[in-house]
């Protein structure tokens, strides 16, 4: 028993620092990031475009739009491609045949994501550029090449999710004479519901804070996009790109780039739990 | 504890505490020299050199960009900063630069772009956005896309200083993180300008004529081709024995005859 107790009060205290390593980052990135808000103002912060570090102008607006075009952009191509792969693996396809593409899809998050912003600019890029115009680093070229980074996360957690859900349940809406498909769509989807939308927060949460193949993919210019094929500069490009040469003032408001993705961060994710929270209880689903 | 995983636990944490002090001469052993990508391939190839000639001497060379280098330097991380541009006054109070080679700053544009002779003026007005389409500079009509570099970029302040000046770089400029990014962006968009070190402008792209000068070796040296810049080691205090054995080769004849031949302007 006088072991038990050890082993709690040892476990407690590496729960402890991991958390209160994670808090202090927080307390950190605030303190550096906040002043500089209040400094040049929260409205001309976050409402002006004009980014101009080493002449005092500090707007982040045009990069809060890039982030969210290019996570939503990535989100829609990876929701769709990935829902529907989870669905077909679950639903519509031979179990030996699921069990190898399962892994195969998973493979993918291994891919360091420079290897998929270098194929992005190989190949995704110029094909923009060749039929449909503009420069080809685009918001357009970093949706698909985020769309593709997410999809490994969409995909398996679906799968878990739709794997959880009760075999009765499916077996009671096939013998009450539902089709595959209607039993897929009414039945299943329904009730792994909570579970899907988490594998669309993570999914998301992976699209927001990449950084590496965005930097390479999307242009990086600081305008505001006004179209798909807009070159945009997203808030993580813009701390990685400039982050090794800022100093004084233009650290700090790096540091506020921060503190803005991470306030970005916790309301996509409070929303999206709030949402599966409030569906969980209509819906009654695991 | 199972005993034979204890004897396991033991020989993992014995081999940890005998790597440890492996890995710290590695460390202190390599002269390390970080800073601008423009110098980084010069660099390289000189510290290859020097290897060559002192087996046992290892020179680590990283890019990161000028003021990386200095960030470096002056915490002691790098021996040697590589910085592309003139120090700021403050910078110059707190550290040494040497002048190991003159650059030019080449304009590059796309080789099936027409236009191959621009004015600063001209080039002004392509980067900061009030020129808007070739043909008003004697190319194709169609859009022009600039291309940057990242802010705090030695490349990117010596362009500005040197053609800029008061106006300022368009926020539709595309910006990109490296040289070879610029290079690779440029080759591929017929509507694009860019502008990078001299010597790495290659084969695949055109370096315009500047105000009726081509962009050479000779004509940064003989003064008339005016975009031109110094590559500098910068330094704080006094360096290592080591440091300052190949801070000397760089700067002796021999490397300077390598720079040259690599397109670049020797250190006068």
């Amino acid at each position: 028993m006088k072991q038990d107790k050890l082993i709690a009060a040892a476990l407690m205290i590496v729960a402890l620092s991991a958390i209160s390593g994670l808090a202090l980052i927080t307390v950190f990135i605030f303190k550096e990031g906040l002043p500089i808000i209040l400094r040049s103002g929260v409205r001309e912060f976050f409402l002006s475009s004009d980014w101009d570090p080493k002449n005092g102008a500090f707007g982040i607006c045009s990069m809060i739009a890039g982030s969210l075009a290019v996570t939503a952009g990535a989100m829609i191509i990876g929701s769709v491609f990935g829902l529907g792969l989870a669905i077909v693996l679950t639903q519509f396809c031979p179990a030996r045949l699921a069990s190898v593409l399962k892994p195969v899809v998973e493979l993918l998050a291994g891919i360091p994501s420079v290897v998929y912003g270098f194929m992005g600019v190989v190949t995704i890029v110029p094909l923009i550029r060749t039929y449909l115009g503009g420069p080809g680093l685009s918001v357009l070229a970093a949706s698909i090449v985020l769309g593709i980074m997410v999809l490994p996360t969409v995909t398996s957690i679906s799968i878990d999710a739709l794997q959880a859900v009760p075999r009765s349940y499916w077996e009671g809406s096939i013998a009450l004479g539902a089709t595959q498909w209607q039993t897929t769509r009414m039945v299943m989807l329904k009730a792994a519901r909570s579970g899907i939308m988490a594998a669309v927060i993570l999914g998301m949460g992976r699209a927001v804070g990449e950084t590496m193949a965005v930097i390479m993919v999307a242009g990086n210019a600081l305008e505001v996009p006004h179209g798909l094929l807009d070159p945009v500069r997203t808030l993580t490009s813009n701390i990685a790109l400039e982050m090794g040469y800022a100093s004084g003032e233009h650290r700090e408001a790096l540091f506020a780039t921060g503190v803005t993705l991470f306030a970005i961060i916790m309301m996509l994710n409070t929303i999206a739990l709030a949402i599966a929270r409030s569906s969980a209880k209509k819906g009654g689903s695991r | 504890m199972h005993p034979k995983a204890r004897a396991l636990c033991l020989y993992v944490a014995a081999a940890l505490v005998a790597l440890t002090p492996g890995c710290k001469d590695g460390q202190t052993g390599a002269v390390s020299v970080v800073g601008s990508t423009s110098i980084q391939p010069f660099a390289e190839l000189l510290a290859e050199e020097y290897t060559a000639k002192n087996p046992n001497k290892n020179v680590d060379v990283q890019g990161g960009g000028s003021t990386a280098g200095l960030q470096a330097v002056s915490n002691s991380l790098a021996d040697i900063g590589m910085c592309s541009r003139l120090l700021t006054p403050e910078e110059e109070q707190q550290f040494t630069g040497t002048v190991i080679a003159r650059d030019g700053l080449a304009i590059v544009v796309n080789p099936g772009n027409p236009v191959s002779e621009l004015t600063s003026a001209q080039i002004r007005g392509l980067f900061s956005g009030e020129i808007q389409s070739w043909s008003e500079v004697g190319g194709h009509d169609g859009p022009v896309r600039p291309i940057t570099r990242e802010e705090g970029s030695g490349t990117r302040e010596s362009f500005v200083h040197l053609v800029m000046g008061k106006e300022r770089i368009s926020r539709r400029a595309l910006t990109q993180e490296s040289n070879g990014a610029v290079k690779e962006l440029v080759k591929g968009d017929p509507a694009a300008i860019g502008y990078m070190s001299l010597g790495l402008v290659g084969h695949e792209l055109k370096a315009v004529l500047v105000d009726g000068v081509q962009p050479s070796s000779a004509n940064v040296l003989a003064g008339s081709y005016k975009l031109a810049r110094p590559f500098l080691f910068v330094t704080k205090g006094t360096l290592r024995p080591e440091a300052q054995r190949f801070f000397d080769y760089v700067l002796s004849p021999e490397s300077q005859k390598i720079l040259e031949t690599e397109g670049l302007v020797h250190a006068q």
